[in-house]
Parts: C-alpha cells; sequence; structure tokens
C-alpha cells in the first residue's frame, strides 16, 4: 500500500518536473519581454541592465532551478507586465474562475444527465432526435463563435443579458462573489452555459450510450418481469449503475473546464485566470504564465493521483498485484 | 443572520443607487494601464489613464498645440535655463497646494534610475526651485524641444510621494508592488475612486480642479477594459459601454448603421512603412549571394513603385488610411504635403528598374512582419507580398507576434520588415535621433549620410527656429532623395461612442475627459 502509493507519488512530483521545464525551455521562443517592459526610446544599455535584473541572461537551466526552488515554496515572482505578486494576482482571479467553471460543471452535468437519460428512453422521438442533432452544434462550433453569437442574441438584439464582465461583485475576504448580486447573476449566465457546452453534449452521449447498454442486461430484463415500474428501473436501477462512468469522466473534465476557460473568459472578458494567462502571451509575462501552466499541470497531476489512489481501494485486482511483488 | 441582512442591503444600494449617478462614461479599451505610478512606464494606455488625474507644466490641447497647464508661462534667461512659473492656487487632490519644490521632485524623479521616461528628458541637468511658483530647469547644451518633452512629465506631490514610500518609480524587481503603483494623487480634473486592475477603474470628478470645469459635463468614468474586439464591439451596440477609442476597422460600418452610435476617424500619429536592410554585404535571406540588392537605390524605388496603397487602402483598410509619401505624418514639425505625395504605382517602372539594377528577373527575400501590433498589419504584409510578386520579386512573408518581430528586429536579423512610428514629441527630431541617425537605436535600415547626422545634432542645440526649420527640412530632403524606408501609410484611429456623448478625438488616440459631454 505504502509503496504503491510512494510510486504513484514519485511520478506525479517527475511529471510536474517534466511539464514544468518543458514549458519553461518554451518560454525562449515567445520573444524578448523587455521589449515590451521598456518604452521605444529605451537604450540598448537600459534594456541589457534589465535583462540582466531579471536573471534573462542567465541559462535555461539555472532559469529553471531558481523557480522550481522559488515556486515549491508558493513563490512565483513578480509579474513583468502588472508588478504584482502573482501568487497575489493568481488569488485574486482564481474566485472568477472557480465560479464560473462551478456553474458550469452543474449546468453540463444537470441537463447533461437528463437529455442523455430522455434520449435513451424515448429513443427515436422527435425532442429526442433534436437535441442530438442541436448537441451537434455543441461540439462542433468553437466555442468563441457560440460565445460571439450568444452575445450579439442576448445582449445586442434582444438587451437582457450584460455582454461582457463580471457584474457587482460582493467581497469575502479573498473570497469575491458574483452569486450575490442580480447583475453578477446575470453576467454568469451567457459564459457559463457557452463554456458548459461542450462538456454537456459529452455527458448526454455518454450517458445515453451507458444507459441504452443497461437497459438491454439482464438484470433489467428481470426486473422488468417483476412487473417494476418503469419511472423507478430508469431511474433507480438503470440510471445508478449508468452514472459511475459519468462520474469519472466528469471528475477529470472539470480540470479540462478550468484550463479550456480560457477562450470563454477572452470572449466574455471575464476576469478570471485564463484572460490573465491571455494577457501574459502576448506580453511575454514569464512569471505568470509559468505560474499558470503549473498550476493547470498541478490540477491535472492531482486528479490523476487520486484516481489511481481511488482505483487502489476500489479495484482489488490492482491491490492483490501490489500485494504480490511485495511477497 | 446580521450578515444577509448585510448582503441585502448592499444589494438594494447598489441596484437602487446605482442609477442615480449623472452624467457617466463607460470606456473601454483592449488592455488597461499597466501602473498608475505616473514614471513608471512609457506607454499609451498608461499616459491615457494618468493624463486624466495627473497634469504636466505644459500639455498638448485637443489639436496637439503646446498649451501651459501648470505652468502659465516661462522664458529662456539663457540657452541652456529654462525658467518656468507656475499657476497659483493649484491643490492637489489631497487639499495640499502646489508648490515648485512638488515640480523639482517630480522631474528629479522622472530622471532617476528607475523611471521609464527618463530617456525622454535625458537633456535634463538640474532642476531648482528658485521660489514657491518659480522653477528653474537647466539642460545639457541648447535644447529647443524641451516643451515638447516635458508633456510627457507628469507632476506629483513631493509630500505624499514621499509619505507613502515612493520617492522614486517602481521598479521592474522590485519585490512588492508600490503605493503609488495602486494609488494616483494629481491635480488633474479626475481623481480616482476605485482601481481594480484590467477589469474596472472608477474616475472621478475632482471639485476642486483648478480648470474650467463647465468645459465638461463628467461625474464619473468607468474603464472597462475588453479584450477581444467583437466583445467590445458588441458591448457598445448594447449599450454596457459609452465610448472606445479602439474601434476594429470591420466594424465601423456596423456601429454606424446603429441608430444610436457614431463613428469620428481622424488621422493618427503614426506612420507604417518597410524597412530595407542597406548596411551589410549580402542579405540573410536573399538568393543573392555576395552582393546586397538594397544598396542599390533602383532596387528601393523599384519596391516602391510595385505597392499599391490605395488598392490597400480600399481593401483591407475600409478606408481608413492615408497613404503615404515620408515616414512621418502631419503635425510634426519638419512634415510637408509636398514631401507626404506618394510616388505613383507604376509596376512597369518598377521592373525596369529592376533591370536596370541588374535584376531582370527579380530575387527572391524575406519580409518580417509583426501580427498584433499595428491596424491589419499581416493583411497589409500579404497584400505587398502578392504586388511586389506581380514586378517579379519573391517575398516570403513570416510573420510573428510582436514581441518576436521586434526581438528579431532588434538583433538585427531581419533584411526587409515592417515598422510603424509613432512621434509623441511631435518634431521631426525623434524620427532622425531613432531611425535616421547612423547609430540610431532603431535605424536597421542601415542608413548611413553624413550630412544627416550632422544635421540630428543642429536639430538639437539650434535654438533659432528659422534655422532649425530649415535643416529639419533639408535632412528631409536628403531622406526623400535616398528613400531608405519605404512609406506606406499614415494609420487612421476611430472612436466610437453612443450619440449622445462627445469626445473630442485626438491624433494620439488620447481621450481627454475634460473636454467630453454627455448630452
Amino acid at each position: 500500500m505504502f509503496n504503491y502509493f510512494l510510486k504513484r507519488l514519485l511520478q506525479s512530483i517527475l511529471v510536474m518536473l517534466i511539464v514544468g521545464f518543458v514549458s519553461f525551455s518554451l518560454f525562449n521562443f515567445v520573444g524578448d519581454p523587455v521589449n515590451n517592459m521598456v518604452g521605444q526610446e529605451a537604450s540598448e544599455e537600459t534594456r541589457e541592465e534589465i535583462r540582466e535584473k531579471l536573471g534573462l541572461n542567465d541559462p535555461v537551466y539555472t532559469q529553471f532551478f531558481k523557480f522550481v526552488v522559488n515556486a515549491s515554496n508558493g513563490e512565483f515572482g513578480l509579474s513583468y507586465e502588472l508588478r504584482r505578486p502573482v501568487s497575489l494576482l493568481i488569488s485574486e482571479r482564481l474566485p472568477a474562475t472557480l465560479e464560473l467553471v462551478l456553474v458550469s460543471a452543474l449546468i453540463a452535468i444537470f441537463f447533461g444527465v437528463l437529455f442523455g437519460v430522455y434520449t435513451a428512453i424515448n429513443r427515436d422521438g422527435f425532442v429526442s432526435n433534436l437535441i442530438l442533432i442541436t448537441s451537434l452544434f455543441g461540439v462542433s462550433l468553437p466555442t468563441f463563435v457560440i460565445g460571439i453569437l450568444f452575445i450579439y442574441l442576448f445582449s445586442v438584439i434582444l438587451g437582457i443579458l450584460p455582454s461582457f464582465g463580471r457584474g457587482e461583485v460582493v467581497n469575502f475576504g479573498f473570497w469575491s462573489t458574483g452569486f450575490l448580486t442580480i447583475s453578477g447573476i446575470k453576467a454568469l449566465i451567457l459564459p457559463s452555459i457557452t463554456l458548459s457546452l461542450f462538456q454537456m453534449t459529452y455527458i448526454i452521449r455518454l450517458v445515453r450510450a451507458e444507459m441504452i447498454e443497461i437497459l438491454q442486461t439482464d438484470y433489467i430484463k428481470f426486473a422488468r418481469a417483476r412487473g417494476i415500474n418503469n419511472k423507478v428501473i430508469n431511474n433507480r436501477h438503470a440510471l445508478k449503475n449508468g452514472l459511475i462512468p459519468v462520474i469519472t469522466i466528469t471528475g477529470i473534465n472539470i480540470g479540462t473546464l478550468i484550463a479550456f476557460s480560457i477562450i470563454t473568459e477572452t470572449v466574455f472578458q471575464w476576469p478570471g485566470m485564463g484572460l490573465l494567462f491571455i494577457n501574459a502571451v502576448q506580453f511575454v509575462d514569464v512569471p505568470i504564465m509559468s505560474a499558470y501552466l503549473i498550476m493547470v499541470a498541478f490540477l491535472f497531476v492531482m486528479i490523476n493521483f487520486i484516481v489511481d489512489i481511488a482505483y487502489y481501494f476500489i479495484d482489488p485486482r490492482i491491490r492483490l498485484k501490489e500485494e504480490e511483488v511485495i511477497k | 443572520m446580521k450578515l444577509l441582512t448585510k448582503l441585502i442591503a448592499t444589494m438594494l444600494f447598489v441596484t437602487m443607487f446605482s442609477p442615480l449617478y449623472a452624467a457617466t462614461i463607460k470606456w473601454s479599451m483592449p488592455g488597461d494601464s499597466l501602473t498608475l505610478d505616473p514614471h513608471a512606464q512609457n506607454e499609451g494606455p498608461t499616459h491615457m489613464v494618468s493624463r486624466q488625474i495627473y497634469e504636466g507644466l505644459v500639455t498638448r490641447a485637443i489639436d496637439m498645440s503646446i498649451q501651459p497647464q501648470l505652468s502659465t508661462s516661462w522664458k529662456t534667461t539663457d540657452p541652456e535655463t529654462w525658467v518656468f512659473n507656475l499657476r497659483k492656487d493649484v491643490k492637489f487632490q489631497d487639499g495640499s497646494l502646489l508648490k515648485a519644490s512638488d515640480v523639482e521632485f517630480s522631474i528629479n524623479r522622472a530622471l532617476t534610475g528607475t523611471s521609464d521616461v527618463k530617456e525622454l528628458i535625458n537633456s535634463i541637468t538640474s532642476v531648482k526651485a528658485l521660489d514657491n511658483l518659480t522653477i528653474e530647469i537647466k539642460t545639457k547644451g541648447p535644447n529647443p524641444i524641451l516643451l515638447n518633452q516635458l508633456v510627457q512629465i507628469f507632476i506629483m506631490s513631493e509630500s505624499w510621494s514621499k509619505k507613502n514610500g515612493c520617492e522614486t518609480a517602481q521598479d521592474y524587481n522590485a519585490s512588492q508592488e508600490t503605493f503609488c503603483s495602486i494609488n494616483a494623487m494629481g491635480t488633474g480634473p479626475f481623481k480616482i475612486t476605485l482601481r481594480e486592475q484590467n477589469t474596472r477603474t472608477v474616475f472621478e470628478r475632482n471639485e476642486n480642479w483648478w480648470g474650467n470645469q463647465s468645459q465638461h459635463n463628467i461625474d464619473k468614468i468607468e474603464l472597462l477594459p475588453i479584450k477581444n474586439d467583437a466583445t467590445r464591439v458588441a458591448a457598445l451596440l448594447s449599450g454596457d459601454i459609452d465610448f472606445t477609442n479602439f474601434t476594429p476597422a470591420q466594424d465601423i460600418n456596423r456601429i454606424k448603421n446603429s441608430s444610436m452610435h457614431k463613428v469620428v476617424s481622424a488621422a493618427q500619429s503614426r506612420t507604417i512603412f518597410f524597412g530595407m536592410d542597406q548596411g551589410v554585404d549580402e542579405l540573410r535571406s536573399s538568393n543573392i549571394k555576395g552582393k546586397n540588392p538594397f544598396k542599390d537605390k533602383n532596387v528601393r524605388l523599384a519596391f516602391y513603385h510595385a505597392l499599391d496603397m490605395n488598392a490597400i487602402k480600399a481593401k483591407i483598410m475600409r478606408g481608413l488610411s492615408e497613404p503615404a509619401g515620408m515616414i512621418t505624418f502631419p503635425g510634426v514639425q519638419g512634415y510637408t504635403k509636398q514631401l507626404d505625395k506618394r510616388l505613383s504605382f507604376d509596376p512597369k517602372l518598377s521592373k525596369k528598374l529592376l533591370a536596370d539594377a541588374g535584376y531582370p528577373k527579380g530575387f527572391e527575400i524575406t519580409l518580417d512582419c509583426p501580427n498584433n501590433r499595428y491596424i491589419n498589419d499581416e493583411a497589409i504584409c500579404v497584400a505587398a507580398v502578392g504586388m511586389l510578386a506581380k514586378v517579379g520579386i519573391k517575398v516570403n512573408l513570416d510573420s510573428q507576434p510582436k514581441s518576436i518581430h521586434f526581438k528579431d528586429l532588434k538583433g538585427g536579423l531581419s533584411d526587409f520588415y515592417m515598422l510603424g512610428w509613432g512621434v509623441p514629441t511631435f518634431d521631426s527630431h525623434y524620427v532622425y535621433s531613432f531611425l535616421l541617425k547612423s547609430d540610431g537605436s532603431w535605424n536597421k535600415s542601415g542608413f548611413k549620410n553624413k550630412k544627416v547626422d550632422e544635421l540630428v545634432g543642429t536639430m538639437l542645440t539650434e535654438t533659432n527656429l528659422d534655422k532649425r526649420n530649415a535643416n529639419i527640412a533639408e535632412a528631409w530632403s536628403i531622406v526623400q532623395d535616398n528613400m531608405p524606408y519605404l512609406p506606406l501609410h499614415h494609420q487612421v484611429i476611430s472612436w466610437g461612442t453612443k450619440s449622445n456623448v462627445n469626445i473630442p478625438i485626438r491624433t494620439n488616440n488620447e481621450p481627454l475627459f475634460r473636454f467630453a459631454k454627455v448630452n
């Protein structure tokens, strides 16, 4: 048990280091941050001085080493563009992204499961086909097109929802929330639907496939033969079993939602981490970029780590194999 | 329970009282000011924000002419000494009086190590407060464009800065942000009451401002940056914002077609051109080895005659550009209409010039182009590639984000490149010292001319304006005769607003809300 745990942990750390190093070496190709930091009048000497101060003249491995040491202490340095501590910037932006992701995930799961079950039960109904066809748009249209379409429809033409931003927020210590004001909730609607569409489509199809498969199994047939009514069969016997893979996938996909909120945040000028990252890329703001990439990598590594550990407890085969090795 | 009551009260307050604000302008641009420290960043949007709060000794009016601001008059007592008389009874936003010592402090602050504007005013050798309302500035040699440079130097309060620990401009690698980078306290018409960088900045009218309050009726400005062009336009059309000074060219007609909105356009103070490296002995990206075709003036002219800037104006810029014949724009000292007249678009002549130069079949070269710096930069380059192909020059286009483009350019890696140049001082010297002097830091064309270098020197020291203007004119005639750069066009900027909002457009794209009216 301990061995297995340690092995996974070491693997996770290795993955983090590799991700860190790869992203770090990529920064050498995104351009020269100093050029963005000084005016066009700045002399070569000034530029060189700043480069020296920022440690940009050091070899990549020295820079990387410094970065790892600082990052393991939660210290990501000062943003080149905003001149503020990166850890502070990220913690300011985190609530916006997490609230958006939370609402999107809830929308995706609720409607995904609802429509998935409906289309599995009424397989050839008109509404089912309509849902399935519409859901195709969810996967095939790029997020920014959907976002812009939503903005034009609901803000420009109908004028009922705001076109950008987060509305009024209420602060509780470090956490700023948009859930408590009307404008905050209104501002959440379009971006969260936009962000949820892809996941929703995914869940609809997954639930539908699982349900169809389960509805053909023997125990469902047996339940029918016992005369249990359809509602109970569908909701209790079939759906419960069908949800297991959905939960696994959704868990991992929440990480994806956070990572992919970049596009939605850019379209809706949502003041979250994705927007911070996009700005950082254009400015070659290396401290923000590296902190963000490390954070996303950390998120995925953690999720995978937890999943691995969970498997250990759920799947006896892994456990037995490990024990054999020890013996 | 208490918390809940508080929350409900806050919500009610927010929803009930926000419409009561009278004239509010919601202003949007793609980015935000980088810092509120007025000396820490020499950058457009940063100055746009600082300009509403801080003021200089002198300033530029709507038409870009130099006007008194915190000083009322000035004179030179000898060619190297300027004396400014300060305006009486000017109050900072904290109620303290403006004194000459504040000016001395601010200019010294702008001149010190961590300031980003120090290169603008590096001819200043000393600043001294003679009494409470008189300030003396000494320069290294005579400086005829000192006023043009002082326009960008904002005056801060000495006591406020010292009290809050920001005697010097914010540093690049300081471990903490400074008080002055997130707070602002000037003498200007507006004060900042809320600052959430990149999200929302609120300015409110400064009731104690010394200037003419009746020139504007703005109580509140909200700056709401929106990065995405389409979203910004949608926000304007849906009424979420009132004004943007960054209106994307492709959406101008859509905004014009809205009955609630209008668009005003003006020539911007920026000229776009191509540079050609005539300095190296062999081009890096060309198939011509052993010599550099750009050294031949005929080749440079052949490129010039091959470019149809009117077509680019019509097809790519949607009418929003002014084809240019020189690399600086109207308003700059030294600009003339005569010089700005483009040579003809003439592919036949272009082919003939290439043949005369010994390249009847043309040659191959790489054009380096930014793709996120100037209006439609990449599209212009793509069009130019097609036009040059028609006269036999095979151009390989390499378009990259600005951070890489300028890095390569600075590193001297480019044969043929796009560059744009704005002139904050509105004086030709700025163009010459960077782009045309032999050792100019942005002179990547390899253009070297002794006479021009000499004239650039005199531009900086000649105080007799007539003589100086003659020098500038002579320098331009040499440059136009050599054509080291290929002028393309002057950019045109557009401001989109709601119909009832009037903000006078300015060629440097900087709005002055002290002249704004909402009807």
